[in-house]
């Protein structure tokens, strides 16, 4: 089990291997559908991010509604190929190091992720319950309009993630389908 | 003719959405426990293990089994001697909705229009399918439907000619091409016959079936069977990440068809298979 912390540098980045099982601490946003899509129109448009990406991880998630007393409600990952339109630019251009979700990436991620050095992480859909526990702190620093698909800033604590894709773009759902296919 | 009153709906309905998002029956431990034992692959097996361990902290916690707290899905079967009172039905089912999602701290993922996608902030309005039936009880079944294995689903019409052939290559299409993004171990709800929209309506309804019940016709009970085994065959395993677990079970329903006719619909369910009933 490796431990990393973020900010996350190039090197740590390209060192992580399709299968390592990671657990991260630090600081990590949230954003998927509505987010992505108005991150890049903001970029297009001439503006810039509510949120610095550089060497940071977006995290998939629209989590649940906190009770009174908790941080946050269950919040694992959503399908992360919604993202694939948006992620390369903000990869190239904006820094963004890593991601997390579950499900495959298409052949345009893949590649930004290689060229600029960013890492595919996934985390189990469907263990929100799980996930939470290892999110300490939960705050929306943008798009609050947008409910539960806001940015949010999450404090994660050794939250626990395995590595999907990595830089030179080994896919671990290939690898694992190939290993245990009969037909 | 018996008087049901709309308040007692809309309470009901609120209990039944918190109830499915948490609570996953013992139908589904068995069938998780079984596919924990056949699972070769040590991640997979993992992969089981966890989902086991978060549906129980869900379960005894009363917190949503996943953050997709989906579209709530509501059944009703409404017996025709049943009058109902104080209010319309599809009112009262939509307050209940509205009360659960949000007293229940469920994920509200509804939005009021496709094209301009704004959230309507209580999960409402509901998809409702009403049957009416015999007698004078009326059956209320929530089944909270998330979009990470919605997505995935797919209706194809078929040719009389494509037979079942046609039938298990199209069912394996969809499986494969959705592969780790319905979150397997899946639940794979078919319907067969009716037309374009009977077939996804009996796809979904057969979800609702108890895992590991099959048809009670033969020939369908044994497509199930087959359709299963060959899913298991695919390699996509738990999560897509590879093992001989990738759906728990296979529920067909059928329907007369046209003669010209073969639909087919495809309903995926993720591992988290929510659905709870009261009658009232």
């Amino acid at each position: 089990m490796l431990k990393i912390t973020t900010p996350l540098d190039e090197a740590t980045v390209r060192s992580l291997k399709a299968g390592d099982q990671v657990l991260i601490s630090g600081i990590i946003y949230t954003g998927r559908d509505a987010a992505h899509k108005r991150m890049v129109e903001t970029l297009r448009a001439g503006g810039e991010l509510p949120v610095d990406l550089r060497d940071q991880i977006i995290y998939y998630v629209g989590p649940c509604p906190a009770r009174p007393g908790k941080v946050i409600g269950s919040a694992g990952p959503t399908t992360s190929g919604r993202m694939d339109p948006y992620a390369p630019l903000l990869i190239r251009e904006k820094g963004l190091r890593g991601m997390i979700g579950k499900g495959g990436r298409s052949p345009e991620v893949i590649k930004a992720m290689q060229e600029a050095g960013a890492v595919y992480f996934l985390a189990i859909g469907g263990a929100g319950v799980l996930m939470a526990r290892h999110i300490k702190k939960a705050e929306v620093v943008a798009y609050e309009d947008l409910g539960p698909e806001a940015i949010y800033r999450l404090e994660v604590e050794d939250f626990p993630v395995i590595v999907g894709i990595d830089t030179l773009g080994n896919d671990l759902y290939a690898i694992g389908r190939a290993e245990y296919r009969r037909v | 003719m018996r008087e049901v009153r709309a308040e007692e709906i809309t309470a009901t309905v609120a209990r039944l959405c918190i109830e499915a998002c948490s609570v996953l029956g013992p139908d589904w431990w068995q069938a998780m426990a079984a596919a924990e034992a056949k699972e070769e692959a040590p991640l997979g097996r993992d992969i089981l293990k966890k989902l086991q361990e978060n549906a129980l902290l869900a379960a005894e916690n009363l917190e949503p089994i996943c953050q997709d707290t989906g579209v709530a899905v509501v059944f009703v079967e409404l017996g025709q001697q049943v009058h109902i009172s104080g209010g319309n039905l599809y009112d009262a089912i939509n307050a209940g909705v509205r009360q659960g999602y949000t007293e229940g701290y469920l994920r509200k993922s509804v939005v009021d229009d496709p094209l301009l996608r704004r959230n309507t902030g209580d999960n409402t309005p509901a998809i409702i399918h009403t049957e009416i039936v015999d007698g004078d009880h009326l059956k209320i079944t929530v089944a909270p439907k998330g979009a990470g294995s919605e997505n995935m689903s797919g209706v194809k019409m078929l040719k009389p000619a494509d037979g079942v052939a046609g039938i298990k290559k199209y069912v394996l299409q969809v499986v494969e091409e959705a592969g780790g993004n319905p979150c397997p171990p899946i639940v794979v709800g078919v319907g067969i016959g009716g037309n374009l929209e009977k077939a996804p309506y009996l796809a979904k309804k057969a979800l609702l079936r108890p895992l590991g019940q099959r048809h009670p016709l033969k020939h369908v009970a044994a497509l199930e069977e087959e359709l299963l085994a060959a899913i298991n065959a695919s390699g996509i395993g738990p999560q897509g990440l590879g093992g001989r677990v990738t759906a728990l079970d296979v529920h067909i329903e059928i329907y007369p068809t046209h003669i010209a006719s073969l639909p087919v619909a495809v309903n995926l369910q993720c591992h988290a298979a929510r659905h709870a009933t009261a009658i009232l």
